[in-house]
């Protein structure tokens, strides 16, 4: 089973990511932003990151990569993509998913692990959560307040589009951010498109995935959490089913 | 060699956190009475050649699929900077 993990200039996470591949039992394959060569992978990853150095805006110019028309026609076939954080930002540029992220309501960079509620367990990276489950992941980036018009956000609702939402029990924040860390509409950290095959969220699952190395875990001990690499299994089990 | 000018500004219904941080810096530096800022994006992109309607059009295509995201942001005005020809697309 290959994963691919895109690199653009700038990306900061896929090592993470190809880290996290690994750990979940696929076979980790980089892939490049310069080359329109997918390398037969069977699903891909888009890391977090500043791509291009969030020039113009987040994941603006990255949309234009050799390598991401290549990523539109296999997620628009039905491969699994996840975007995390700048990579989330490139699948609303590219349109593959709606909406856009502008920067936090508070105006600053924010990194806390955040709490989040798992509501839709039907797409390709979320089958191995339980509806209604509260997951712990770190939360990193300047441009996360996601918006959207009030139709879309009223048609993800509907159609139970929003993957994750923000949850309260985060240890630190601005005061007033508690729970939202950043302003989204809807409490929204991730969503999917109707096949529920392309998933993008904030937070970062590739940094929950190895005791030791996690995020800490009230009443479980320090850098314990895993909770994000149900994200990672559930692609590879979809993938096998 | 004639300028095109693009303004890209935030659209209404955002809020624009980078505006607002500039009106709460305005009255501490003792500039008072300013309601309200919101930041926006200029492009100056010289061209090469004439500035006819097809360059317009396909500049106007430009500024709406990569210069700005109509999910979040509004082309405002796009002019043609020439003395000789002040047109305004």
């Amino acid at each position: 089973m290959r994963i691919g993990v895109v690199t653009f200039p700038g990306t900061l996470d896929d090592r993470d990511a190809l880290r996290a591949v690994r750990i979940a039992g696929a076979e980790p394959v980089t892939l490049w932003h310069g080359e329109d060569d997918l390398q037969d992978v069977e699903a891909i990853v888009l890391p977090g990151g500043f791509s291009y150095g969030d020039y113009l805006r987040a994941g603006a110019i990255s949309r234009f990569a050799p390598v991401m028309e290549k990523v539109v026609d296999a997620a628009k076939g039905g491969m699994p993509v996840l975007g995390i954080c700048n990579g989330f930002q490139i699948l609303c540029e590219t349109h593959l998913l709606p909406g856009a992220m502008i920067k936090n309501a508070h105006r600053a960079f924010l990194c806390r692990d955040q709490p989040l509620t798992v509501e839709n367990t039907r797409t390709a990276w979320t089958s191995g959560y339980e509806a209604g489950q509260v997951i712990r992941i770190p939360l990193k980036n300047q441009d996360g307040q996601y918006v959207a018009d009030e139709r879309t956000l009223a048609e993800l609702e509907d159609e139970g589009r929003i993957v994750f939402r923000y949850a309260a029990g985060a240890t630190h924040g601005p005061a007033g951010f508690e729970a939202n860390p950043n302003g989204s509409r809807h409490d929204i950290a991730g969503i999917t498109n109707a096949a529920g095959n392309v998933v993008g969220l904030m937070p970062h699952p590739e940094h929950a995935v190895e005791a030791g190395f996690g995020p800490d875990q009230p009443g479980e001990g320090t850098r314990s959490g895993t909770d994000g690499l149900a994200m990672f299994t559930s692609v590879l089990r979809s993938m096998v089913a | 060699m004639p300028r095109v000018v693009v303004h890209v500004m935030p659209k209404p219904e955002i809020l624009d956190p980078q505006g607002k941080a500039v009106a709460a810096a305005l009255p501490r530096l003792g500039f008072e009475g300013i309601a309200s800022v919101r930041q926006g994006k200029r492009f100056e992109l010289e061209v090469e050649g004439e500035i006819t309607d097809q360059v317009l059009v396909s500049l106007r295509e430009a500024a709406t699929t990569l210069l700005s995201n109509p999910v979040i942001e509004d082309v405002v005005s796009i002019d043609v900077e020439d003395a000789a020809d002040g047109a305004q697309a």
